[in-house]
Order: C-alpha cells, then sequence, then structure tokens
C-alpha cells in the first residue's frame, strides 16, 4: 500500500491509501473513491478532465510522457506542476505526494 | 435535406456501426451522423492503427480495421450517413422524432440511438471571467474565415499547433497579432514554432511567453485584453479579437439539452434495452452509465443487440418479434 494526499476542488484535504499491485492510474483510483473526476475518455490522454497539480513531492514521479505533456500543454489553467492523473501509476514512488485536483470543465 | 428512415443513429463510432447490423437483422432502417467526416469515430480519428485485444474473436485487431470489418458487416442493411455534420436539435412527435444538424440535415425517425462516444469535440475556453460576455463579440474559438480578421488587430491565446499556425497564417493579414503563451517554449511542430519566433523578430508578430490571460475589457464588444507575465506585472493590448486556440475537450453538446437524465456529463441508462429516461430514445456506448458500466467497444455490442430489441416495438408496433438466430437465419439484406 502506498499513502499519498488528495486536496480536492473545494480545499479539503485527505490521506488516501492505495494498493501498488493493481495496476491501477491515479484517476481509477480517484473515481473509485468517489472524487468528482470526469475521465470522459478512459484515459488515454484525451480529455484532461483528471488535471491535477502536484503540489509536493512532484520529483518523485516518473516524469509526464509526450502524450501528457501535449494535452497538459493546451490546457488553459495549467500550471508547472500540472499532471494528468490518468498517466500517474498507482505505485511506492506516491508517497506522501500532495495532489490537487483542478476544477472540472 | 430531409431523410427517413427507422432508426436514427447519432455517431458513427464502433457501436454506433454494429447497432445497424443488431437493427438490420429485424428489418430496421438506420441513418448515422457524426461530426467527424468519415466513419468509425475515436478508433479512426484518433487511433487507427493502434491493436485491440479484448474484441471477442479477433485476439489483436488494429481499430481501422475494426471499422473497416464493422462497415462490411452491415453492408447487407445499406445503411445512410451524414457525416461531417453535428447534430443541433431533437424534437419529439406524438410518433417518431426528427433531428436536426448545423447544416440543416432533417432526419426523420421513429427511434433515436445516440452512441456518442466521448460526445463532441469542442473548444476548451480560458478560465476568464466575463468570457461568455463577449463570445461572439470579439472572442472566438475557431477561425473559419481569415478575411473576417483583416486589419483588425487580434491577439491569439495557446501554445499548440492550432495557435502557431494561426499566428503564421494571420500574420500577413491582420494589422496587428500577438501571440501570448503561458510558456518559454512550444510544444507544437518545430518548424512553425521557428516561423512564429522569426515572424517576432521581424516584428510582424509580438510573442508574449510565459504570460497568462487575466480579464477582457470593453463595452458590448471587446476592447482590449489584459494579461499577466510571469513577474505578476499585468498590462493591458488593444484587441478587436481573442482567438483562444486552447485545443478540443469532449463534451456531451447539444444532447445535454434533451431532457434525458444525466450523470456526470453521461446519459442514465435502464440496463433491460439500454433506454433513456425519453421513451424511444437510446443510449449505447460509451456515452451511456449505468451500474457497472465498462467503457469497452465488447460492452457497446451488447448494448446494441438490447437496444434493437426494444427499438422494434416503436418501429413496428403491431407486430411480434420473434428472436432468431443468423446461424439459423443467415443475414437477410434489405
Amino acid at each position: 500500500m502506498v499513502t499519498f494526499h488528495v486536496e480536492d476542488q473545494s480545499g479539503n484535504s485527505r490521506h488516501l491509501e492505495a494498493p501498488v499491485d493493481m495496476s491501477l492510474s491515479l484517476m481509477e483510483f480517484l473515481k473509485a473513491s468517489d472524487y468528482n473526476i470526469l475521465a470522459t475518455c478512459g484515459g488515454m490522454a484525451l480529455c484532461a478532465t483528471c488535471h491535477v497539480t502536484v503540489l509536493d513531492g512532484e520529483q518523485n514521479l516518473s516524469p509526464a510522457n509526450d502524450t501528457e505533456m501535449d494535452m497538459i500543454d493546451t490546457l488553459p489553467n495549467a500550471k508547472a506542476s500540472s499532471r494528468l492523473a490518468c498517466q500517474i501509476r498507482i505505485s511506492p514512488q506516491l508517497q506522501d505526494v500532495r495532489f490537487r485536483l483542478m476544477e472540472g470543465e | 435535406m430531409s431523410i427517413t428512415t427507422d432508426i436514427c443513429i447519432i455517431g458513427a463510432g464502433p457501436v454506433g456501426l454494429f447497432a445497424v447490423f443488431e437493427a438490420g437483422l429485424l428489418k430496421m432502417r438506420c441513418h448515422l451522423i457524426d461530426a467527424l467526416p468519415q466513419v468509425g469515430g475515436q478508433l479512426s480519428e484518433i487511433y487507427p492503427k493502434k491493436p485491440i485485444y479484448d474484441i471477442p474473436g479477433f485476439p489483436e485487431i488494429k481499430a481501422q480495421e475494426l471499422v473497416d470489418n464493422l462497415m462490411k458487416q452491415i453492408e447487407p442493411f445499406k445503411p445512410t450517413f451524414t457525416l461531417g455534420e453535428k447534430v443541433s436539435g431533437l424534437e419529439k412527435h406524438d410518433v417518431g422524432f426528427t433531428v436536426t444538424t448545423t447544416d440543416a440535415t432533417e432526419v426523420q425517425c421513429k427511434v433515436v440511438v445516440i452512441a456518442g462516444g466521448l460526445g463532441c469535440f469542442e473548444p476548451r475556453k480560458p478560465e476568464l471571467a466575463n468570457l461568455e460576455r463577449f463570445e461572439g463579440r470579439g472572442v472566438t474559438y475557431m477561425v473559419k474565415d481569415p478575411e473576417h480578421f483583416r486589419a483588425k488587430k487580434l491577439v491569439i491565446a495557446g501554445g499548440g499547433d492550432s495557435a502557431l499556425d494561426w499566428t503564421i497564417h494571420l500574420a500577413d493579414i491582420a494589422e496587428e497579432i500577438t501571440l501570448i503563451h503561458r510558456n518559454e517554449t512550444f510544444r507544437g511542430a518545430p518548424d512553425s514554432a521557428e516561423k512564429v519566433f522569426e515572424l517576432a523578430r521581424q516584428q510582424r508578430v509580438k510573442l508574449m511567453l510565459s504570460t497568462n490571460l487575466q480579464s477582457l475589457n470593453g463595452n458590448g464588444v471587446l476592447k482590449s485584453v489584459v494579461y499577466e507575465d510571469k513577474n505578476k506585472n499585468t498590462g493591458e493590448i488593444e484587441a478587436d479579437f481573442l482567438i483562444p486556440l486552447y485545443g478540443l475537450s469532449p463534451k456531451l453538446g447539444p444532447i445535454a439539452d434533451w431532457n434525458l437524465n444525466l450523470d456526470k456529463n453521461a446519459i442514465v441508462v435502464n440496463t433491460f434495452d439500454y433506454s433513456t429516461s425519453v421513451d424511444g430514445i437510446f443510449a449505447i456506448g460509451d456515452i451511456n452509465t449505468y451500474p457497472g458500466k465498462l467503457k469497452l467497444i465488447l460492452s457497446g455490442f451488447h448494448e446494441a443487440a438490447l437496444m434493437a430489441q426494444s427499438a422494434f416495438k416503436f418501429v413496428y408496433p403491431d407486430q411480434k418479434l420473434s428472436f432468431k438466430y443468423t446461424t439459423v437465419n443467415g443475414v437477410n439484406a434489405f
């Protein structure tokens, strides 16, 4: 299991514990945890409705690939620490990382 | 143009196409409408060469091959198509519906099947307080006719290919053009980025990097755009037009206004037959939602088969439906 922190669109913060051996993406885990994420495209980095920013621990995450970077680059509200939750694997690297969910479209 | 059919299918992706087959077995004719200029939906548009591994009977099949096979499979039922047009309206009659498109195509039908997948792709909008007030009054999300911008002051926002390409194209047409991008570099095609930097060196384009849009000013029509640079300094640019080019995002579009029960941008259906909350309208494939929903092509195929059984009573209200296997009856073309 890995523990990380998620701040939702209203500013509520929670510790979440997630299994690392189920090949889940952060988007899938957040949806399953009833967060308000559309994830319209189902995880193909096409819709950016799972846009998050990394508040703390960005350096621990695997860097975004080109597909993810291209999509983030089109977002009007993107920040330097923007990521797409669908492209982040739930892994031990996420330990103590803090994410903030961005406003849905 | 007016078309009369039994079932109007909105969306010509794999699930919409297979719905033609299931409807055809029950002697129901279909007309499909899709916003894209070709059939296949996201399979053809986004990942035609990607292999798919979970189509029953195909250990591996490329997305476009699946679409081609589906077109072959439904050929006996002679579906008709309106491609490259977006559905704009729906009118419910005592019997049946009229579906209209943005290009004024009218489809008269007894049943509507929404197989819209991710929805239609619409321009992504920046978060600016008074943006909507200026839409159509200086703010526009696409360039339909470049001549519209001749001798005007333009601000283009964005850093992708379309922002770069339109900046290059409009540099000769506009009186003044400013490109605002929130990064220092562009991820669009390197050739286009280089051209934009060259235009900036020639002072034909004003390039504002590491800069964000902040607000819009104007009295009824757009007069100026306020920006904030990386040092948090703000400034104002006179502008006749702001063209935000932040890519496209899938949306339900006008379907959202059809009084269907929705949940998080998906259409709530009854899993008995994938009917929506409006009698005679069904929703199948990625666009619907129900407990346990899996966004899989194979789930959409199943949904299409069950939908057709219920659609039958709207098309042939006086006939009794008896279920038949294709192995017994074959596929009887129209």
